[in-house]
């Protein structure tokens, strides 16, 4: 039966299908989908599949290694900089290794569509040394889903899936099959204890695994060679770039389509050997064009990002594509006149907008005053009308950055971050803060919910009171206001006050997110 | 035979409802589909677009190359004007003539009418209008889906038809009417 599904819902019920038990994940675009996707599957629920959002990429991949050891399939999902906040986790899952099949899904963001960088995760599955996935298409995130979780449980290593936005968001026609069953509870005691004596035995084990990756890679379906006469150049298309291949030549080149890594070593020698000019494509940074070079040496010259051929940023697009292969494209009109961007803004009506005007007020008494920002909607107050941040960096950085300026002498200085990103990374920074007595003012703007990526449930909600007061903020430097413009004048003096104050301040701003307040009203109207 | 849409606006605007009305038609008519979206940060207020192909090949790139859409389907007139580079030499703009100002730099609205005017495949409606005469205010986009139906050629106006009657099922009865009356209403 065919389903029209978005990469990530494909992502999503291919990993139900494959009998998996759990997916833990933070939300974080392009990937948000395929956890929501889950959580509100019939299969899941009678499953009773875990699917509840955790607090960020680090508990994430923590609770699904968890699963792993207890024998059952678990799915982690998350932006590529979430690959970041779980580094440590995930780089030292490969050494203990894992028993239920254990998925690590990083959605790439080439062109920086809602993200700070484009980093390309495929250097982290090199860096752990696992095996990674790339589908090209919906059908085949579909299907890998299956394949990875088999092949994690038989080199008994994490595999990783890497996507980026333009399959994650796009929608096609998937086959999909019938669902198999959970893996049962395994309780058989392993030893994932990595002290230094454990750990160098594990590490060698994982360097014994490499040749059956590679071996896995070679004799890949997904790794799939194409025939032709033309001997002058050979392209190597890595997942989605092989789409742009197909659409502007069709047949004509001999072509490696590389889904599957690590790179396959004698599939990409054979190719230089029969090519004039090897051509890489791929999207995200110069992953595979330089394993190329270092795997042909200079048997065969090899285009690609690093060579000008392709852009060095940006996501690749049919067009970059077809000029790279030399051949005719482009508009048949010119880029209108009468145009003008159109960047996204705060909704009207939105609490972060009360805080900026509030926050733009009392800073405008404070010339010499820097606001640091975060990772959010309110992200949006960096750009006109509001233009009141100095820095957004990742998550959490507003709190820690504002206390090593103050700590270098700025004042004030001020950090707003919003609920869902202060208890994703905030909240140790914070303590920092208080123990060094460090002069800050902190906005915990609070809307009740994840709302950048739509509105998904916030960890901390309800709890952040407690949450900083038993991190040490003083109760009288603690202060909750509704961020309203009937309220501007408490707001304003309880900020200029806050301000002045000599050590650690929190306020807290806190309304709901008015989209998700419009659909709870809208939901509750229904009843 | 192949359509690249390309649909666009502001975000809030309702063109991934259009999408997954056109989606809904191509699937029962077992046309393959392709749809990339913007989901995230551009949604708020921001400008937002679909690239839609529907062939009865198999289809390769998520993405339309420059020169190649055949239908813009546009919210907003400037938004239109927007994917010129995208749009094929005899593509065609079915686009809502009310100007969507959130911004301070918004284009002189005259000058901008008369790019779009130049321009040779280009269908206009007050979708908003139309959408509250035919008693539901709310369905501008799917008014703006009947005036482009004819050119989908793809896909019949009947098809798409009955495809917002089973989006909308759940929704209830006077729904399905209201957005077919809306569709009908420009669907000429």
């Amino acid at each position: 039966m065919k389903q029209l599904l978005l990469g990530d819902e494909a992502i999503a019920l291919g990993a139900l299908h494959a009998g998996l038990s759990g997916v833990y994940a933070y939300p974080g675009t392009p990937s948000t989908e395929i956890t929501e996707y889950i959580q509100n599957s019939k299969l899941a629920k009678e499953r009773n599949v875990h699917s509840r959002w955790c607090t960020n990429e680090k508990t994430a991949m923590e609770a699904a290694l968890g699963m792993s050891y207890a024998g059952k399939r678990a799915l982690v999902c998350m932006k590529h900089v979430g690959m970041n906040v779980c580094a440590d986790a995930f780089v030292n899952s490969a050494i203990t290794g894992v028993k239920g099949g254990l998925i690590v899904l990083a959605a790439d963001d080439p062109s920086m569509h809602s993200s700070q960088n484009e980093q390309d995760s495929r250097f982290y599955a090199k860096f752990a040394m696992i095996p990674a996935f790339e589908p090209s298409n919906q059908q085949e995130a579909y299907d890998m889903m299956d394949k990875a979780f088999e092949l994690s449980e038989r080199l008994k290593e994490p595999v990783m899936l890497r996507v980026v936005t333009r399959l994650a968001h796009s929608r096609a026609a998937v086959e999909v099959s019938e669902p198999k069953a959970e893996n049962r509870l395994d309780i058989a005691k392993e030893s994932w204890v990595l002290l230094p004596g454990i750990a160098r035995r594990k590490y060698d084990e994982l360097i014994a695994k490499q040749p059956s990756m590679l071996e896995a890679s070679e004799g890949s379906a997904y790794n799939k060679r194409e025939n032709s006469a033309d001997k002058k150049t050979g392209i190597i298309a890595c997942g989605i770039a092989y789409n742009y291949v197909k659409e502007a030549a069709g047949s004509e080149y001999n072509v490696l389509k590389v889904s599957q890594y690590p790179m396959p070593v004698a599939k990409i020698k054979t190719l230089a050997s029969e090519c004039d000019e090897i051509i890489v494509m791929e999207d995200g940074q110069p992953v595979a064009e330089e394993r190329v070079r270092n795997i042909i040496g200079d048997t065969c010259p090899v285009k690609g990002r690093l060579t000008g051929d392709l852009p060095r940023t940006g996501e690749l697009t049919p067009d970059c594509v077809a000029k790279a292969l030399g051949k005719k494209f482009g508009p048949a009109f010119e880029v209108a006149k009468n145009l003008a961007g159109r960047p996204p803004q705060l909704c009207q009506g939105c609490g972060h907008r009360d805080v900026y005007t509030a926050l733009n007020k009392v800073a405008a008494e404070y010339p010499d005053h820097r606001i640091f920002g975060d990772i959010g909607c309110y992200t949006l107050g960096a750009l006109p009308p509001f233009q009141a941040l100095s820095s957004c960096v990742d998550m959490g950085a507003s709190i820690t950055m504002a206390k090593g300026a103050a700590d270098a002498g700025l004042f004030p200085s001020i950090a707003v971050i919003g609920d869902s990103t202060f208890t994703h990374s905030g909240m140790t920074g914070l303590l920092d803060a208080v123990n060094d007595k460090s002069n800050i003012t902190v906005i915990i703007s609070d809307n009740l919910t994840t709302g950048m990526t739509g509105g998904q449930d916030s960890a901390g909600t309800n709890k952040f009171e407690q949450i900083c007061l038993g991190l040490g903020v003083e109760p009288e430097h603690l202060h909750v206001v509704v961020p309203l413009p009937k309220n501007m004048e408490e707001i304003t003096r309880i900020i200029k006050q806050e301000i002045e104050y000599n050590g650690v301040s929190v306020i807290i701003p806190r309304r709901e997110c008015i989209q998700t307040a419009a659909r709870h009203a809208k939901a509750a109207a229904k009843k | 035979m192949k359509k690249d849409i390309i649909l666009c606006g502001v975000g809030g605007q309702g063109i991934l409802s259009i999408a997954t009305i056109i989606g809904e038609a191509a699937t029962k008519a077992g046309i393959n589909l392709k749809q990339a979206e913007v989901h995230g940060m551009s949604q708020r207020g921001g400008d937002v677009q679909s690239n839609l192909r529907l062939s009865t090949e198999q289809i390769w790139s998520d993405l339309i190359p420059q020169g190649g859409c055949d239908l813009v389907i546009s919210m907003e007139p400037m938004e239109a004007l927007r994917y010129l580079p995208y749009l094929s030499k005899d593509g065609v703009i079915v686009t809502s003539n009310k100007p969507f100002v959130n911004i301070p730099n918004y284009p002189d609205e005259k000058a901008l009418f008369d790019e779009l005017n130049a321009l040779p495949h280009v269908v206009q409606l007050d979708i908003e209008q139309v959408a509250k005469d035919a008693g539901n205010p709310r369905g501008a986009n799917v008014v703006l889906l009947g005036m482009a139906a004819k050119y989908l050629e793809i896909i019949t106006p009947e098809q798409l038809r009955e495809a917002i009657a089973t989006i909308f099922a759940r929704k209830g009865e006077a729904v399905v009417e209201g957005n077919l009356k809306a569709f009908d209403a420009a669907n000429k």
